[in-house]
Formats: C-alpha cells, sequence, structure tokens
C-alpha cells in the first residue's frame, strides 16, 4: 500500500505571534515540531505501511525550516519526503493550504491512502484534510480511530462521531483524518538519524516546479479567509454547581438559560 | 504501657481544637488504618485534623502527659507501614496544612506546610521557572512525607534527594515544644545539623510543621532518551559506563518489557516501544540546544557501542508524556497485576546493580515466584516486587520472608542498605537491625529517647 502522510511544523509552545500587518502567523520565532495531531496519523500510516508491506512517504507545506519536522517523520520510518516550500505559498489559508498539499500530491505521483492528523495546534480549523480530499476527488473520513480492515480495494475504519461511533467502509484511493490517541505513535529513531548524517533526502517542490498551477489561488493571495485576530480560548474556570432531581436540575437550567438569553 | 484513649481525652482534643475536626471510633474512616502497602494495619482511636504548628504543640503536650501514642498522616502513600498506628492512639492529619506559604527568589527557596503534595510543588515552581528537582514516583504524596522518608526520585543521578532540598524545617518535639532547625541558609556548620536527622526519620523523632525547600532555575531543555536492549543483562551493565562517561545525566531508569506490559494494561495506554525485553530510560537536561544534543549523541553512541538495539528521541511534552506517565504507574500496575506483594527497596552501590538484578532472577526461579523489578539504576536504587498471585498464606508467607533475607543478606554483602528511598517503618525493622548491628541501633535508640522520653511519636517504627 502507498500511503502518503501530511505533516505540519508547528510552533513549540501555544505562545504564537501574529503579524500584525497581514495577520498570518510568524513561524520564525519560536522552535517548531511536528504537530501533535500528525504522530497519530503518521503512526497509523508506518504501521499500515508494515501491515501491507507498503511505503511511507511524508509531505509538508511550510517555510524551509519546516523540513526539520519532515526529517523526524524520516527518523520515525517513513522513506522519502516531500518540503512545498515558496513565497508564493506564504500564508495560506485553508483553501489555498489544501489546494498547494493537492499539487504536490500530484507531483508525487501514485497513491492508495492519504492520512492526516485531525488538526492542528496552531490553526486548530481540522479542515485542511477533509479539503484536500475535495481537492484531490477522493473519499474522505473525519475523526478516525481506527483501522479495521484494508484490502487491495477498500479500506475499513472506525470513526468517532461524539455520541456514536460508525464504520466505514470506503474504496480506495481515499483520505483519513486520525484522531488524538488513536494509537501511541512510536518515538524517532537515533539509529535512523545517525546512518543519514543530516543526509536526510527531502524533496522541495516550488510554485515553479508545478505545472498549471493557478497562483492566484496560492498562499496569502488566494486565501478568501483573512485571520484578523488569533487567541487562545478563553480558560473558563468557573464553575455552577446544579443539585436536585430530574425535574428540579431541568427547571433551574431552562431558568438560567433563559435568564441569559440562550434560549 | 500506652494509656487508652478515654472519652475525656476526646473532650479535651475537642476542646484544643475545633470539635468537627476530632473524629473518633466508628466515625474514622478505614483508610487510615493502612498504607499503601505496609502489611500492617490498625485503627486510630482519635482522628484529629491539625491547621497549624501551634494546634500540633497542644496536641503533643497533651497526648505526652496522658501518654497516648500519636502518629502523623499524610497522603498515606507509604510502602512499609510508617504511618500506620499499630499501637492505636492519636492520629494527626496534616494534609490540611497545605498551603504554599513563600516563594523567595532572592534566596531562592520556597516555604511551604507540609500537606502540600508533592506535584503542587513541582507544579507552582515550574509556573514560576523553578524546578524543585526531587521526583519520587508517587506524585500525590505529602513533602512532609517526602522529608519523612529522605524520598529520592527519578532525578537523583544529578541532583539527589530531598534532604539535599531541605534548608529548614519547623518541628514539634514529641513534649510539645516548638523548633526551628536550618533556614533560609545555604552554609551551616551551626551545632548539630537536626534537620538532616529529621529528614527521614519517618515521623518518630518530631512532627514538621513547616519547611523551607530549596529550589532551582528551571532548566530550558529537557531531552529523554528511551534505550531497547536485547538483554537485561545488557542493559544494566551499560549503566556504571553511562556514569563514567562524564554526560549530564539526571536519570538513568532501568525497566524490562514484562512491567511495561502491566502499565499498558493498568493504563490502558500502549507505550512507544515495547519489541525488546529491557530499557533504559536517561534524561538529560540544560539551557542550550547545542549541548543537550551532543551530550545525547554522547550517551546514544556509547549505549550503541554497548549493544543497544535502537535510541528512541523522547523530546517533545507529548513524547514525555506517554513514556514518564508510564514509568511512573509502574508500582500500582505490577500491584493491579497480583493478589499481594511486598517490596524490597534495596540500594547498592550503582557498580553491583547488575548483578543484583540478577540474582533476583536467580531468586524468582529457584521459589517458582514471580519477581518483577524495576527501579533507579543510575543510583543503585531498586524497586523489587515480590509477588503472591495463587499461592497459599502460608507458602507466601515463608517464600516471601526467605526471599527477603537472602535479599537483604546479597545487598549485605555488596555494602548496599536495606532501603534508598522508602523507609524502614515497620516492614524492614528486622532488615535494618541486621545490617547495620548493634551498636548503631543502640545509638539510634539514644537519639530516639533524647527526642521522645516517654516514647509517645510513632512508636515501634524504624527501631
Amino acid at each position: 500500500m502507498k500511503i502518503i502522510a501530511c505533516v505540519k511544523q508547528v510552533p513549540g509552545t501555544s505562545e504564537v505571534e501574529i503579524d500584525p500587518v497581514t495577520g498570518a502567523m510568524k513561524r520564525d520565532t519560536v522552535a517548531g515540531k511536528l504537530n501533535p495531531y500528525d504522530l497519530f496519523s503518521l503512526e497509523t500510516a508506518l504501521s499500515l505501511a508494515e501491515q501491507t508491506n507498503g511505503t511511507v512517504r511524508t509531505l509538508s507545506m511550510g517555510p524551509p525550516q519546516a523540513a526539520a519536522a519532515l526529517k523526524e517523520t524520516l527518523w520515525m520510518g517513513a522513506e522519502s519526503a516531500v518540503l512545498l516550500s515558496d513565497r508564493k505559498f506564504g500564508g495560506a489559508d485553508v483553501a489555498a493550504t489544501s489546494l498547494a498539499l493537492s499539487y504536490g500530491i500530484r507531483e508525487m505521483g501514485d497513491y492508495d491512502l492519504i492520512l492526516c492528523g485531525k488538526q492542528t495546534t496552531d490553526g486548530d480549523t481540522a479542515q485542511v484534510g477533509p479539503e484536500l480530499a475535495e481537492k484531490l476527488g477522493i473519499e474522505h473520513a473525519a475523526n478516525v480511530t481506527k483501522v479495521l480492515d484494508v484490502t487491495d480495494h477498500d479500506i475499513t475504519v472506525e470513526i468517532d462521531l461524539d455520541d456514536a461511533v460508525e464504520v466505514l467502509k470506503m474504496h480506495l484511493p481515499c483520505l483519513l483524518t486520525v484522531n488524538k490517541d488513536a494509537n501511541t505513535p512510536r518515538l524517532p529513531s537515533y539509529v535512523k538519524k545517525r546512518e543519514m548524517d543530516g543526509k536526510e533526502e527531502i524533496r522541495v517542490i516550488t510554485f515553479a516546479d508545478i505545472k498549471n498551477a493557478d497562483e492566484n489561488k496560492l498562499g496569502l493571495k488566494g486565501s478568501p479567509t483573512q485571520v484578523e485576530r488569533i487567541f487562545p480560548p478563553d480558560k473558563n474556570k468557573e464553575k455552577e454547581m446544579l443539585r436536585g432531581d430530574k425535574e428540579q436540575l431541568s427547571g433551574e437550567l431552562y431558568r438560567i438559560l433563559s435568564e441569559r438569553k440562550f434560549v | 504501657m500506652y494509656k487508652a484513649v478515654t472519652p475525656a481525652d476526646i473532650a479535651a482534643l475537642k476542646d484544643i481544637l475545633a470539635p468537627e475536626r476530632v473524629l473518633s471510633g466508628e466515625e474514622i474512616p478505614v483508610d487510615y488504618s493502612h498504607d499503601e502497602l505496609g502489611g500492617v494495619s490498625h485503627m486510630p482511636d482519635v482522628l484529629v485534623t491539625a491547621l497549624s504548628t501551634e494546634e500540633v504543640s497542644a496536641i503533643m503536650k497533651y497526648a505526652n502527659a496522658e501518654r497516648i501514642p500519636v502518629v502523623v498522616r499524610g497522603s498515606g502513600t507509604g510502602l512499609v507501614g510508617a504511618g500506620v498506628p499499630i499501637y492505636g492512639g492519636i492520629m494527626i492529619d496534616l494534609t490540611k496544612m497545605n498551603r504554599i506559604l513563600e516563594l523567595d527568589e532572592e534566596n531562592l527557596t520556597v516555604t511551604i506546610q507540609p500537606g502540600v503534595l508533592l506535584m503542587e510543588l513541582a507544579a507552582f515552581c515550574e509556573g514560576h521557572d523553578y524546578m524543585y528537582p526531587p521526583d519520587p514516583g508517587e506524585k500525590s504524596a505529602t513533602v512532609g512525607g517526602n522529608i519523612s522518608t529522605n524520598a529520592g526520585g527519578m532525578r537523583a543521578v544529578k541532583y539527589g534527594v530531598t534532604r539535599d532540598y531541605v534548608r529548614g524545617l519547623t518541628a514539634v518535639l514529641p513534649t510539645g515544644e516548638i523548633i526551628k532547625t536550618g533556614g533560609k541558609i545555604v552554609k551551616n556548620s551551626t551545632g548539630y545539623s537536626i534537620k538532616d536527622l529529621l529528614c527521614g526519620s519517618e515521623g518518630t523523632l518530631a512532627i514538621i510543621t513547616e519547611a523551607i525547600m530549596k529550589i532551582v532555575p528551571l532548566p530550558a531543555i529537557t531531552l529523554s532518551l528511551l534505550i531497547p536492549f536485547p538483554s537485561m543483562e545488557q542493559a544494566i551493565a551499560t549503566v556504571p559506563k553511562l556514569v563514567r562517561c562524564k554526560a549530564s545525566l539526571v536519570a538513568i531508569e532501568f525497566f524490562e518489557t514484562e512491567t511495561i506490559l502491566f502499565s499498558e494494561t493498568y493504563l490502558g495506554k500502549r507505550f512507544p516501544d515495547t519489541k525488546a525485553p529491557a530499557y533504559l530510560l536517561l534524561t538529560i537536561d540544560g539551557n542550550e540546544q547545542a549541548f543537550i544534543e551532543r551530550e545525547a549523541d554522547k550517551v546514544s553512541d556509547l549505549c550503541l557501542a554497548e549493544g543497544a538495539l535502537d535510541v528512541f528521541i523522547v523530546d517533545t511534552e507529548e513524547r514525555k508524556t506517554s513514556v514518564w506517565s508510564a514509568r511512573s504507574a509502574f508500582l500500582e500496575a505490577i500491584k493491579s497485576s497480583t493478589t499481594e506483594m511486598d517490596e524490597c527497596d534495596v540500594v547498592v552501590p550503582r557498580n553491583r546493580i547488575a548483578e543484583f538484578i540478577i540474582y533476583t532472577h536467580e531468586l524468582a526461579q529457584e521459589f517458582d515466584i514471580r519477581i518483577p523489578s524495576f527501579g533507579h539504576a543510575g543510583d543503585g536504587n531498586l524497586h523489587i516486587y515480590i509477588c503472591r498471585d495463587a499461592l497459599d498464606e502460608e507458602t507466601w508467607k515463608r517464600k516471601l520472608s526467605e526471599i527477603f533475607d537472602r535479599m537483604y543478606a546479597k545487598a549485605k554483602e555488596f555494602e548496599g542498605l536495606v532501603s534508598g528511598e522508602h523507609g524502614i517503618g515497620y516492614a524492614k525493622k528486622d532488615y535494618m537491625a541486621e545490617i547495620y548491628g548493634e551498636d548503631t541501633i543502640a545509638l539510634m535508640r539514644r537519639i530516639k529517647a533524647a527526642f521522645d522520653p516517654n516514647c509517645i511519636l510513632n512508636p515501634g517504627k524504624i527501631i
């Protein structure tokens, strides 16, 4: 099975700095790391490859230093890596990002399965995976918690719908986004790192390398969404505890909600 | 020998404290009769919750006058029965004395009450960019309890143990007087070091009611390495070489895969790697990335040269959690894998640790019993668990006693000691007496008598 795992380098801390002019995230001020969510999809990819005698290639879009995140995927067991890097890709929202990634995948050739993390810790949209599938014209499923079965033609997965678990059988090729804690990701290997000795092969794809790319749909210019402000959600520590039987509780809850004009 | 607690005593204690902080008889939850493992249990007659040094002093004055035994209790996470009131009497619960009183950034100290939990102190310090280095596995233990057992933990290789971080103590003597020993001072050649005597005294000499703890600046970078080995012998034989290689190692932990599997079952979470039979887990800390990488390369190359199968890099918070949360759960995990167990917290010179573990494997075979172990390989402190599994009571007791005799005899042969960090309490008294011999035990008894002439504070423990 030929698998492509998409990964992203995210800031090493949760404090991110935003460019006041463009509203884009400044990525060169903090040490980056592999998006924690991508560790679970990468583990899914690597273990599926082991099971099916397949291969895993990784793909990322980002500035040149994002190569560090791709190197890490090689130390974890990926076979090769591709970095989409060009100033023309910079400042992209989910639409422009997924388009660029779809260009990258086209350049990478044949695949059976694309795996993405459910979301990233910096953008938190959880939209790039599904949107990438749309751009590629393949089936997709989000929030995958388990791969139940895989054949040459299809894959059966379990997905978490919060209040239900759905089992889906999908045709290959398709795209899956994998939930947090779906597995325990393997650790990067120092032996692999030492073998590569700084000579990790990362193919860089620039705008010029892509045939028929539409510049107006890429990067900041091609992003319909503009970030106005980015901030961590408030941590709400205040709690009100209601006590009573079912009727009292529902009555009280209704009173509070209507008082605060939520209903 | 001791006076039995009477209704008049209970009334007197209610007078000293608030009545709602004095429980007696049936009102006392059964949890207060035992610790995590000591193999001994006994209910206190009265359970009191103290909120200040003065209250503890008043209780001790009363108890001393009336000859009522007193035992102090923190989180109850001890492993050798030190906190069990084997003679009944009064138990003083100090868990409500749990305030962090002061962070002194000019003297690099934190002043705390004894009921502050280790995890609370660690988080508080990290929140201010400091580190409280002692890192025992049981994070819900109180720091007062940690001082009382001189707990060690997983950073001892570089940072030492709890005693090294106790700068000063306020304590109540068994006769009720309040003393202060040490202080916010770095050096001290002023007479006998009472604080060092209290540290590790398992609540037998005085009751610690306030502690000034030393802290250090939080290292900017911490990196762990998980290193699989093809055999337990090879893993453990690498340890002295790691110690000798002069790397800036904070922790050198050792465990076997069987233990990881118990922890997977216990936590319901897979460990990142279980393919090898044995692992070392190392931690390096520092402030410069280049330095950390150099040190990591040095120890990684050394381990590979010694036969390690790989070296896994544990660099981000998520990866550290996936490895260290399992490590911290080992004791509970082994406990949940069997019907009953007892432990041996032996400490030997670091270069004898491999031989000692091999010896426990031989004992396991000879006695046909399960003896999983893990430990702080870098400081020579092992945690060895003898599991009862399906044995009947009589066979279990017999085997356990013989195995303990043999292990402690071996520890003595290796110039090791009975306990590295869990203490002597009730369970290990005989073994300590055997290793130390009569003169030292007699000296300890005289020290105890000097502090506690009526022997009312935690009687029947240590000596």
